[in-house]
């Protein structure tokens, strides 16, 4: 199949394999640093190119409502911002995951807490993974560390969104949202017709025809023994999405004695670090997480069978080093380095840390 | 004669719309939210447009109405319910849409939803019951409750120089282009449910002919929310709340 090479930010890239990936519609609102996306769409004009809808929102918390009636309806409906917009996204997240919506969420993010800073950070970690809205859910979250992979995987989360029907989240940051490099792009795949939308999708709010039963999206059971069951059922889908769909990529753990995890840019920066620590001498590998949830356990416990220890290397003060400390439950030594507030981390410092913190600690 | 040569087809007057569903209402005796429900689900299928409607049903009182509209329906996050009603109609241009909202839904917490699906004139039809209290969550303040107005929040009357005044969102949606037909009714009398439900059909044919957003607000009682008997409500819904919101077309197409 002919694919098509393009230089692209990151922003960009996802905008336009969106459209590619036969999305219908975008709901948004403007925040450093990823407008692009909706600059992007409004310029390429799918509406035209494709019969894609994309619409500016008054504000994140009616985009991502927008997105719940679409997605209701049965169309592919994706939305986007940073971090101080999907804080305010996640009551809708939230509905979304609860009445089982697909759709897809991109967060490229940027410093926080509060206001905090438009540069780069992947302190959304627990925000993404553990929760973010109320209530007991999860959202499958895949984390991009390339241009290529921003365009890569919006087409696979709105694959999973639909096969569990269930919001899925991509976890970027700001370095990966304004980062410009080379991208192959799918050929345009057609959106769907209403009339396959209906066949494929009987939950879907199209309209109730005569004689059948209507069909209503709801997270609303005013009985707790319905609200559990609900749950139970919920719960049921997550350990499926547990079971089928992690996702990692190893640099050179074949013969490591020390493991970088990372994601997004950090894993960037550590595969750098690989390559300085062995120049040094140091057996040193690299487990890139692609899915956030379902978090890649068994792997992690794989490798303390192997390595001596574990550095988590995150944008952040420390989030996900807790899943990797419960995943090596005390079998072997693993701490948390980091720089955030909008700092990225040198491959030096990962190093330095690396042996001040795990081999010499 | 006997019932049997009585009840025959040809004699029938009225029956109960098939756009509503044999569950047993949730609403208090008394309250207006039936007879809206009603005219709203007896105008889609007076037009036959009910197999091709999508509802959007909100938080408060009328949180269940999708287990009494019998046709595919949306349950919003408070307010939101424009915005959702706007995510469904941009997708489906051809779809009736449209959202039945209460004035702590539609005038607090949702306000930005409603005037900017408003102002975008937003292709769908808004229901607007406002009886100037939360009901759901047991007689609050609500932006509508009147001056003076007794509320488990305002429990020696609403003071506005603390408190604010009352919001009138019809008036104010009716000044943005984006509105075609802006309506008040009520639901309290034979007279005045035919009225409402004229207004009611008129906001779908706009609809229809794709002439922006239409707005019916219905001004209606809440007798357990006020502490009155329901005949009570009705004469001091009369006697306050029309003087402060008065009935009648606020905004016509040209």
């Amino acid at each position: 199949m002919a694919r098509e090479l393009k230089l692209m930010k990151g922003n960009e890239a996802i905008a336009e394999a969106a459209i590619r990936a036969g999305a219908d519609a975008y709901f948004g609102y403007p925040i450093t640093p990823q407008s692009e996306v909706i600059e992007y769409l409004m310029a390429e004009k799918p509406h035209e190119r494709t019969g894609k809808v994309v619409l500016q929102a008054e504000s994140e918390v009616a985009a991502i409502n927008m997105v719940y009636g679409a997605a209701g309806a049965g169309k592919r409906v994706w939305t986007s911002s940073s971090s101080p917009g999907i804080s305010l996204k996640q009551e809708g997240i939230s509905y979304i995951a609860g009445a089982e919506l697909p759709c897809v969420i991109l967060n490229v993010v940027r410093g926080g807490p509060g206001l905090g800073t438009i540069q780069p950070s992947q302190a959304d970690y627990f925000q993404s993974v553990k929760g973010g809205g109320h209530g007991d859910y999860r959202l499958i979250v895949l984390a991009p560390s390339s241009v290529q992979e921003m365009a890569d995987y919006v087409v696979d989360a709105f694959d999973l969104a639909f096969k569990y029907r269930n919001p899925v989240l991509i976890l970027s940051d700001g370095v990966i949202g304004q980062m410009m490099e080379k991208v192959y792009l799918i050929e345009q795949r057609p959106r769907l017709t209403d009339e396959e939308i209906k066949q494929r999708y009987a939950w879907a709010t199209t309209g109730k025809k005569d004689g059948t039963e209507r069909r209503v999206i709801t997270s609303l059971a005013l009985k707790a023994d319905e609200m559990e069951a609900h749950n139970i059922h919920l719960q049921k889908k997550y350990a499926e999405i547990e079971a089928n769909e992690v996702r990692f990529e190893e640099f050179q753990c074949d013969d490591a004695e020390y493991v970088f995890v990372a994601y997004g840019s950090s894993a960037r920066v550590c595969q750098k670090a690989v390559q300085l620590a062995r120049s040094k001498g140091i057996k040193a590998g690299l487990l890139r997480l692609i899915t956030l949830f379902p978090f890649p356990k068994a792997e992690i416990g794989r490798l303390t069978g192997q390595v001596k220890g574990m550095l988590a290397v995150e944008m952040s003060s420390g989030q996900m080093i807790e899943d990797v400390k419960l995943a090596v439950n005390g079998r072997i030594k693993a701490e948390h380095f980091g720089r955030f507030g909008g700092n990225i981390p040198t491959p030096d410092e990962v190093v330095n840390a690396l042996e001040t913190q795990i081999i010499g600690g | 004669m006997l019932a049997k040569d009585i009840i025959k087809p040809e004699n029938l007057v009225y029956q109960k719309t098939k756009l509503m569903t044999d569950n047993v209402l949730s609403y208090c005796p008394g309250c207006g939210h039936g007879t809206a429900h009603r005219i709203t689900m007896e105008v889609l299928e007076e037009m036959g447009i009910g197999e091709e409607t999508i509802g959007v049903a909100p938080v408060g009182c009328s949180v269940l109405a999708y287990e009494f509209m019998n046709i595919d329906m949306q349950q919003a996050a408070h307010g939101r319910a424009p915005a959702v009603a706007t995510g469904i109609k941009r997708c489906y241009p051809e779809k009736f849409v449209f959202t039945y909202q209460g004035d702590g839904d539609l005038a607090a917490i949702g306000t930005a939803e409603t005037i900017h699906a408003c102002n975008r004139g937003e292709n769908i039809t808004i229901i607007f019951v406002n009886n100037g209290i939360y009901g759901m969550t047991g007689g609050q303040m609500a932006p509508t409750t009147l001056p003076g107005m007794r509320s488990s929040t305002s429990p020696y009357g609403r003071d506005v120089d603390m408190m604010g005044n009352p919001l009138k969102m019809t008036e104010l949606v009716a000044q943005l282009p984006g509105t075609s037909f802006v309506s008040r009714q009520a639901v309290h009398t034979p007279k005045h449910v035919r009225k409402a439900k004229k207004a009611i059909r008129q906001a779908f044919e706009l609809q229809k002919q794709k002439k922006g957003t239409t707005f019916v607000e219905i001004v209606s009682n809440c007798n357990s929310g006020w502490k009155m008997t329901p005949v009570q409500a009705n004469k001091w819904m009369e006697e306050n709340m029309f003087p402060f919101y008065p009935l009648g077309d606020i905004k016509v197409p040209e």
